[in-house]
């Protein structure tokens, strides 16, 4: 009878290849010493694209303004380092609370509206948040970005070091952290509900679910990790600039998800070590051109599918599995 | 208020601009009432269900349920009331299998749906509940299967165990049947039949078979306003309702207004 019944605790269940790779993530500053910079931007990056996934790939809200948040959280961390006290725990959670809010007010903006117009409306959110650090320079700086930010040592023992090695533990696990919250927040009965609204919103009214509630808990919720993405990377950097507003953050972490894969915690984390990987390898090769290739790859992803592409003994035998 | 109707609607006028969709319809649903809404295509069955259920708002009237008010309420309040709806067009969680679609059914309406730190399924009530659906509702072999692969008569099984899960005490079948093939018929028949006794149902069909073999109440629709309503043999026999359903409608409707 219980057996029955497994499957819908089946993907709740961490699998041992999980748990491979979190280690991996954990010990890679140590055996990469060199690439710990990128491994922490790649832990951050994931993280907002975790952050999207939630909203876009689990209750089917487009956003091309979730920099906004990520933005909110670094000018928050920043400024908070910089006027409050330099401890980065307490700073993060200052960014995230700060972008919370800041999610829940906007939230209001995505309730109602047919896709376009909340598209548009996301949109619209960012450019005005840019606009503000722009025009606050007194606090901002402006176009001149948020300059000389110094961070304590991580829960006051861990110093971050010149090379990012401490910064890349930090990002990692606070990524870690917030995945497995995000991780159980879609496989609950919750998490259930937005799939049932994204798959088909007539029908998730006629069942009893709250929509409009339950699409400004999860828009929330993303904005608040998204604030802590956009904290890290103040934080580790020490810095923070008007470019984390910018329109092509929102298009980045899209992208990302798309070759990551949508509705796949794990989509984003794949996707952000792709993408993050390509930019760093292909700009070393061709600095002006990267964005070319970047932009061919997404094409012959699209058009080949991720499935394809990603078994090549598939390609030579035609509709085989059809 | 008379105890034993449960839903009614007073009056309802729906205008979609000069269109008027639906003509001061009034219905009583009786407790256990076995239904029907039957009339010609375009009567306006759909959009009076539509408004019952909350989708659309009326222009004017007022609907009661248990007597409270609910004109006014929002769909998913309605159905925390007890009144559910199926759809003529299959409305399914096509990414989800059915037994995910009924696990967060049934936990959104034993109130677990908005938990977020526990597991979908972790809830014996719950997957105990579920279960019994499937079972129900034949279901249980192609419980782990995607939704959109399923055949057609699973699918519409599925769209009336979804609504089961909300055990509702008034159920709105919109055209349970319909496009369903033969060889999977008689199963969803049967599941229509076997619908708990208290709950009470509205039926919109086009199947006369199924109307006539479940339908203890039937009211005729046609135009936006009802023509008659009267039991099964009443309506049977009914000149006006069969020359609605031979043709020329129109000028019975007026005649059927004047007098």
């Amino acid at each position: 009878m219980k057996d029955s019944l497994n499957p819908l605790l089946v993907s709740r269940r961490w699998k041992p290849w999980e748990a491979v790779l979190w280690v991996v993530a954990l010990v890679s500053p140590l055996m990469l010493p060199g690439h710990a910079l990128i491994i922490n931007e790649i832990a951050i990056v994931a993280l907002f694209a975790v952050s999207l996934d939630l909203i876009l790939g689990y209750t089917g809200i487009v956003s091309l303004g979730h920099a906004a948040f990520f933005g909110m959280g670094a000018y928050t961390a920043a400024l908070f380092a910089k006027l409050v006290m330099p401890d980065p725990t307490v700073g993060l959670l200052v960014a995230v609370v700060v972008a919370t809010v800041l999610g829940a007010i906007c939230s209001m903006t995505i309730i109602r509206g047919s896709d376009l117009t909340r598209l548009m409306v996301t949109l619209g959110v960012g450019l005005i948040l840019m606009e503000l650090a722009n025009k606050l320079d007194w606090l901002t700086g402006g176009a001149d970005g948020l300059q000389g930010v110094v961070m304590g040592p991580v829960l006051g023992r861990f110093e971050f070091d010149l090379y990012g090695r401490t910064a890349a533990w930090y990002s990692i696990t606070v990524l870690l952290i917030l995945f497995v919250i995000a991780r159980r927040i879609v496989n609950s009965p919750f998490g259930a509900t937005l799939k049932a609204i994204r798959d088909n919103r007539l029908r998730a009214m006629a069942i009893g679910i709250p929509v409009t509630s339950r699409l400004a808990v999860i828009y929330t919720v993303a904005a608040g990790m998204a604030g802590a993405a956009g904290a890290l990377l103040a934080q580790t950097t020490g810095f923070a600039s008007l470019d984390l507003f910018e329109f092509h953050r929102s298009a980045d972490v899209m992208l990302i998800l798309v070759i990551g894969g949508t509705g796949w915690l794990y989509g984003g984390v794949a996707g952000a070590v792709v993408f993050k990987l390509m930019q760093d390898v292909i700009s070393a090769i061709t600095p002006q051109y990267w964005t070319f290739w970047i932009g061919l790859f997404l094409v012959v992803l699209v058009m080949v599918g991720r499935e394809r592409l990603l078994k090549p003994w598939t390609w030579f035998s035609r509709g085989g599995k059809a | 208020m008379n105890q034993h109707i449960v839903l009614s609607a007073h009056g309802l006028i729906k205008r979609f601009g000069g269109i008027t969709a639906t003509n001061n319809v009034s219905l009583d649903l009786r407790r256990g009432a076995r239904h029907a809404l039957i009339g010609p295509n375009g009567a306006g069955k759909t959009t009076l269900i539509n408004l019952l259920t909350g989708v659309l708002e009326p222009t004017e009237g007022r609907i009661t349920l248990e007597g409270v008010d609910i004109t006014q309420l929002a769909p998913h309040e309605r159905v925390r009331r007890g009144m559910v709806r199926t759809f003529q067009i299959n409305q399914l969680f096509d990414t989800l299998t059915p037994l995910e679609t009924l696990a967060l059914t049934v936990s959104q309406h034993q109130g677990v749906g908005s938990k977020w730190w526990q597991a979908l399924g972790s809830n014996l009530a719950v997957t105990r509940r579920c279960e019994q659906l499937l079972e129900q509702f034949h279901l249980t072999t192609v419980m782990n299967q995607k939704t959109n692969v399923l055949a057609y008569g699973k699918r519409r099984l599925l769209e009336i165990a979804i609504a089961l899960a909300c055990e509702p005490r008034v159920l709105l079948l919109d055209e349970p049947v319909a496009g369903v093939p033969a060889g999977e018929r008689e199963e969803l028949l049967q599941t229509v039949a076997a619908l708990p006794e208290d709950v009470s149902v509205l039926l919109i069909e086009h199947d006369m078979d199924l109307v006539f073999s479940f339908a203890n109440r039937m009211t005729v629709l046609v135009n936006g306003t009802v023509l008659t309503e009267g039991d099964p043999d009443a309506i049977a026999n009914d000149s006006r309702v069969k020359a609605v359903y031979l043709g020329h409608g129109d000028e019975i409707v007026q005649e059927g207004a004047n007098g």
